[in-house]
């Protein structure tokens, strides 16, 4: 890339970078707020959790392209392309969050539970002290997944108007001006690799201690 | 004598109908130690776990110390119940000082406290509080992490304490060691005692009171001296089948 591209585009890629890092932070924080109460639900009400991860299940084999295309006509999100980004972003960060944060509390040794349910914990003391902080690894894992994901996904909301990356790379596409899909496209992967390598930091720290 | 646990014709089926206890009525003094024996399946922990309501009889009642255990607030009923497992009882990701003081810290006791009980906990199961507090359960030996669930059972100071299999998983040496520590402790704190084992011995050194149960049925309940001499058939078999391995290896020695 020459001096030239740098200074004509940089100060648009920084801003399309934050406007990606937005998006996707907006839909990981929703996706966390409703997969990890429901995961934690599914926990206590085993008989749902093969019907709610189905339904997660089919939302993430939903192309990406006719997942923005469907929520445009909807009343209030149709207004602003980045409702109907984070919408459907938060829709691909559930299914990992949620099978994750299940996957986790259910893989507690049977007697550690029992241990503190007889040590008379209650049952939020439960969850807090023993379960969450035991689970914590798998469900940062979870998070890593869908955030990496996420951060993929987002370049193809462009394609509804929301900003993000992804508007360089269909704007290089379109002007076949490969210069432009780069200066998209590698921003994009570094962010996936930056935040790739953040939560795995986080993951490694929450993991519990063993032999 | 104040009875400080009584079962009154408890009951405990699982779903298929099966009777896993049968009309168990037992009446434990207080502050003595009831070594319940019994083949595995025979209900031995499922009639402990009734104590502390981890299992709920389908008939009969508890009580402890005079009080019927249903209706009664369950979190207040387990605070004043110790309860040791065998082997995989201690949370992993809390340090030893941490596992000690957690009913402390679930009844919001202030640190200052907590801290000071700690170290004194510590110190009664036989750990150098410097030394051990900040480590973590994989950090210890089977017997020292033993001796921290001990420490963590007793510190909010409960009456009774429910041991199932607490020295199951260890070399008899420490098991040994765990069982005198234990004896000279039960000597000082006066506690009611509940204590789930497979070894005869362990029962009739610790034991004030032998349990034996068969079938979900108490086949036996008697003291350890009436226990070794009982011509009950089942103890006869129970106490046999027990010392076979001995008797043999003496054989081969007097051959």
């Amino acid at each position: 890339m020459s001096g030239g591209f740098l200074a004509q585009y940089g100060g648009e890629v920084a801003e399309l970078t934050m406007e990606h890092v937005w998006l996707t932070a907006a839909a990981m924080l929703f996706a966390t707020l409703i997969a990890v109460p429901v995961g934690i639900w599914l926990t206590r009400s085993p008989r749902w959790a093969r019907p709610v991860i189905g339904v997660a299940n089919i939302l993430e084999t939903i192309p990406s392209l006719a997942m923005f295309g469907f929520l445009l006509p909807l009343p209030w999100l149709g207004e602003r392309a980045a409702r109907i980004a984070i919408v459907a972003l938060t829709a691909y960060a559930l299914l990992p969050i949620l099978r994750n944060t299940y996957a986790g509390i259910r893989s507690i040794d049977p007697a550690i539970l029992e241990v503190a349910r007889a040590l008379g914990l209650t049952g939020t003391q439960q969850l807090f002290k023993v379960e969450l902080p035991l689970a914590a690894s798998f469900i940062l894992a979870g998070l890593r997944t869908a955030t990496v994901t996420c951060v993929g996904i987002a370049t193809i909301a462009a394609a509804v108007g929301a900003g993000g990356l992804g508007e360089l790379i269909f704007r290089g596409v379109a002007s076949v001006d490969n210069r432009l899909v780069l200066a998209g496209a590698v921003p994009a992967a570094l962010l996936a690799l930056a935040a790739d390598g953040l939560l795995g930091l986080a993951e490694r720290w929450f993991r519990v201690p063993t032999q | 004598m104040r009875a400080a646990i009584e079962f009154r014709n408890v009951c405990f089926a699982i779903s298929q109908g099966r009777l896993l206890l049968r009309d168990i009525s037992l009446s434990v003094e207080d502050g003595t130690t009831t070594a319940i024996l019994g083949r595995s399946g025979s209900g031995k922990s499922t009639l402990l776990r009734t104590v502390n309501r981890l299992i709920e009889p389908t008939g009969g009642e508890v009580r402890v110390q005079g009080r019927q255990t249903r209706g009664a607030d369950v979190i207040a009923l387990r605070r004043g119940i110790g309860y040791v497992i065998q082997e995989t009882g201690l949370f992993p990701h809390f340090t030893v000082e941490r596992n000690v003081g957690l009913v402390l810290e679930a009844m919001g006791r202030p640190r200052a406290e907590r801290e000071q009980r700690n170290c004194e906990l510590l110190a009664m199961v036989g750990l150098d509080p410097d030394e051990f507090a900040r480590r973590y359960p994989h950090q210890l030996s089977g017997g020292q992490r033993q001796r921290v669930g001990l420490a963590r059972a007793l510190a909010a100071e409960p009456e009774i304490l429910l041991m199932d299999e607490p020295f199951g998983a260890l070399d008899p040496l420490t098991r040994a060691e765990m069982q005198d520590m234990l004896r000279n402790l039960l000597a000082r704190l006066r506690k009611t005692v509940l204590l789930v084992t497979h070894d005869l011995d362990e029962a009739l050194y610790l034991g004030d009171r032998i349990v034996l149960l068969s079938e979900g049925a108490v086949a036996a309940y008697m003291t350890p001296a009436e226990f070794v001499h009982s011509p009950q058939p089942e103890v006869e078999n129970y106490v046999r089948a027990f010392h076979r391995g001995e008797r043999s290896a003496e054989q081969e020695r007097e051959a």
